[in-house]
């Protein structure tokens, strides 16, 4: 349905077995549907050698990722509850690529792709998992939990939904803080379909359009909200159109060159002032919503095996760099290869770790009071004190 | 543990083993079973849920009477009231108590209120919500929370919460037809891991009744959900010590039987209560309190909370935070100790 097609390629030079044009077209017709909008993203776009072996590296590396947290999830190293994000990730890697670090970025609860994209390291997602003390948030948040002050993420949250009022108020500071006449940085609120009908979604969306928030509402929508299909839990499944009068875009979210442009698109529509925006991924997770879910009792295995085999984010993108002359088969399992061993060395590094020591139990449940430490104990917080115990 | 039935409203003469979802289970079919006009809704019941409670009532009853939500706790719990303010019987599913906040103004406000503001023209007393709580070894900030004292606090709601597969059943058919709004409490770690033989038929506990499981002398030791078998344990060890423990279960929160725990706190002059809730302003603190008014001459020692600490539910520090055995045990010893 969404097709990609190369109109042309620059050859540059020929090395060995491998053709390496540096830069091509592509087309993108047909990967986006709008409402109510006037303008719309590309057509075409064009992408150089560099920035789609950019793009390929993360996008494996996530891949790698969730699938090592699956293992040492069943190896019961990875405790408590884990959402996995391979099959999605296009998303996050085109949101990122077209997002500068400027922009805030708050999402749900399947978040380490998110976490990785957003400065974080995979020993220091898998070290968080594990819970331990280098882990991304000190091994205080967990799988649900990842931040990234330095790099304008705002996390991981468990409740579903909760994110988008907080994405609103976001968006609300970045309008606040620029002088009028520039740019805004904007503020992205990824979630789910599941949570699309959530009450405080729609209070957001009337918050952003009545004072022309810079906030961009993106539902990756993968077709279940846990294992309810879109079909049994919203009366309405076109995400895109969901905000009434607020512009709408939908977008192949499995097209790495389409999110990445379409985003492209939405960010200036939305740092320019012009209000929010609804954005509509169509993707899929081939996990189920989270460890504990085997993904199989609401979805049909063929399903699964077959959006694997035809819409594969990863599998496009290689086969996209291979027609256009970028890199060819080879070179690509050679890539393969090598971040699975990097991907291996990080999950070695986070396991050279340790937890935490028990003091840091009470840590951070208040801010810095002016005259005492961070981690002593506020006074009006029951803890235990083992010198006053009464026991003989 | 054994547990004497004190009220049968139909005798119910054979018994299957069942655990605690099977009982709940059990509990939902009868209350379809036998009143029309039972709806039994929440997120992804339609398969049977996330715990299994709600297995077989869709394909035995129909998609109208039990059906999934979409993803909406204020949602479905608005519905809910509206539903039982017509006169049905509503049995709405949060489907971890966790989740449970979005709907606190529907519950707090509209439901707990309805026959008051009304003049007792309407009410929602057909409303039963149902919501798994409590920690479950790695479940982390929000699905581990103990969130009943937010409902304790709340005069025209009811806040129950069951400690095994018999009282589940009998408490939770109860809450159905009782005529006030109920908030139904189930300890997701006894889903699996509570197994007994429970009484296939009709029948109903008493709401509002705490029950002494274990007969003492020397100490009174209230808890109620799954942290009474920690409290059997500590028991259990305090009787090695020589110190004889009784202990009580509350099984309703709101109200609270306080006649019983204030007897047993005037024979034995010692009382310690145990949650996962944290401490400050948890259920513990109501009944402390109210001993201390009801029993203050003949209370020998301070009354002892052993419950969560004052910080989020941690998902590494779990042993820690949670109120063991060998944290009670110790409170039981202090106040024996302090009380000679």
């Amino acid at each position: 349905m969404f097709a990609l097609r190369r109109v042309t390629h620059n050859v540059v030079t020929r090395s060995r077995c491998m053709s390496t044009a540096t830069e091509a077209t592509f087309d993108l017709t047909g990967s986006f549907d709008t409402y109510k909008l006037d303008s719309a993203p590309e057509n075409t776009v064009t992408a150089t050698r560099d920035e789609l072996m950019d793009h390929f590296k993360l996008m494996y590396t996530m891949r790698r990722m969730e699938i090592t947290c699956d293992n040492e999830y069943k190896a019961r190293n990875i405790r408590g509850f884990c959402h996995l994000y391979d099959g999605q990730e296009a998303v996050a890697t085109g949101i990122n690529a077209a997002l500068t670090v400027e922009d805030s970025w708050i999402t749900s609860y399947r978040c380490h792709c998110v976490a990785l994209a957003r400065g974080g390291s995979v020993s220091e997602v898998l070290g968080e998992l594990f819970g331990f003390k280098d882990g991304l948030t000190k091994a205080k948040g967990g799988s649900m939990h990842f931040y990234n002050k330095a790099h304008n993420f705002y996390g991981g949250q468990g409740i579903v939904g909760a994110q988008v009022p907080v994405g609103a108020g976001l968006a609300f500071a970045n309008k606040y803080n620029t002088p009028p006449g520039d740019d805004m940085p904007v503020a992205i609120a990824c979630y789910g379909d599941g949570a699309a009908n959530q009450g405080q979604i729609w209070e957001s969306a009337n918050m952003a359009m009545l004072w022309k928030l810079p906030m961009i509402f993106c539902i990756e929508n993968n077709q279940y909200g846990m294992g309810t299909s879109i079909d049994r839990h919203s009366s309405h499944s076109e995400y895109y159109k969901m905000g009434n009068h607020i512009p709408g875009i939908k977008m192949d979210g499995m097209n790495i060159l389409a999110v990445k442009e379409g985003m492209r698109f939405v960010k200036e529509y939305c740092a320019k002032g012009n209000g929010p925006m609804y954005v509509e991924m169509s993707t899929y997770r081939y996990h189920g919503h989270s460890m504990s879910d085997p993904g199989t009792t609401y979805r049909n295995r063929d399903e699964i095996a077959n959006t694997r085999s035809t819409r594969d984010p990863l599998e496009f993108l290689k086969k996209t760099m291979i027609d256009a002359g970028f890199s060819d088969a080879e070179e690509l399992k050679k890539m393969e290869k090598e971040i699975r061993k990097e991907v291996q060395e990080e999950v070695k590094k986070a396991k050279q770790s340790s937890p935490p020591g028990i003091e840091d139990l009470h840590t951070f449940v208040y801010s810095k009071d002016g005259t005492k430490e961070n981690d002593e104990i506020q006074p009006f917080i029951r803890m235990p004190d083992y010198a006053k115990s009464i026991v003989a | 543990m054994t547990t004497s039935l004190r009220t049968i409203s139909t005798q119910a003469t054979k018994h299957k083993r069942m655990n605690l979802f099977t009982a709940i289970n059990s509990a939902l079919d009868v209350a379809l079973a036998t009143d029309d006009s039972t709806i039994v809704f929440g997120e992804d019941v339609a398969f049977g849920g996330v715990f299994r409670c709600t297995n077989g009532l869709n394909e035995r009853y129909g998609d109208e009477r039990v059906f999934s939500s979409p993803l909406t706790e204020q949602g479905i719990a608005g519905f809910a009231i509206g539903y039982a303010a017509m006169g049905g019987t509503a049995i709405a599913e949060i489907q971890f108590a966790d989740y449970i906040f979005p709907a606190l103004d529907q519950l707090v406000n509209e439901a707990a209120k309805f026959r008051y503001r009304s003049g007792n023209q309407w009410n929602c007393g057909g409303l039963t919500i149902r919501a798994p709580c409590g920690a479950v070894g790695h479940g982390g900030h929000y699905h581990s929370q103990s969130p009943e004292s937010y409902f304790t606090n709340t005069p025209g709601l009811r806040v129950v919460m069951p400690r095994s597969p018999i009282t589940a059943k009998g408490l939770l058919l109860a809450s159905i037809r009782c005529p006030d709004p109920v908030i139904f409490f189930e300890p997701k770690v006894l889903y699996r891991s509570a197994v007994e033989d429970v009484p296939e038929g009709d029948y109903e506990l008493e709401l509002g009744k705490a029950e002494v499981i274990k007969e003492g002398a020397d100490v009174t030791v209230v808890g109620w959900g799954a942290q009474v078998y920690v409290l059997e344990k500590a028991c259990e060890m305090a009787a090695k010590e020589g110190i004889s423990c009784e202990l009580i279960d509350l099984q309703s929160l709101l109200p609270w039987d306080v006649d019983t725990v204030a007897a047993s706190v005037e024979k034995t002059g010692k009382l310690v209560i145990s949650h996962e809730a944290p401490i400050t302003s948890g259920f513990a603190a109501e009944v402390s309190s109210t001993i201390q008014e009801q029993c203050f001459f003949s209370l020998e020692a301070p009354i002892q909370r052993i419950c969560g600490y004052d910080t989020p539910f941690p998902l590494l520090f779990e042993k820690v935070y949670v109120p063991d055995e060998l944290r009670n045990f110790e409170a039981i010893k202090s106040v024996v100790e302090y009380s000679k």
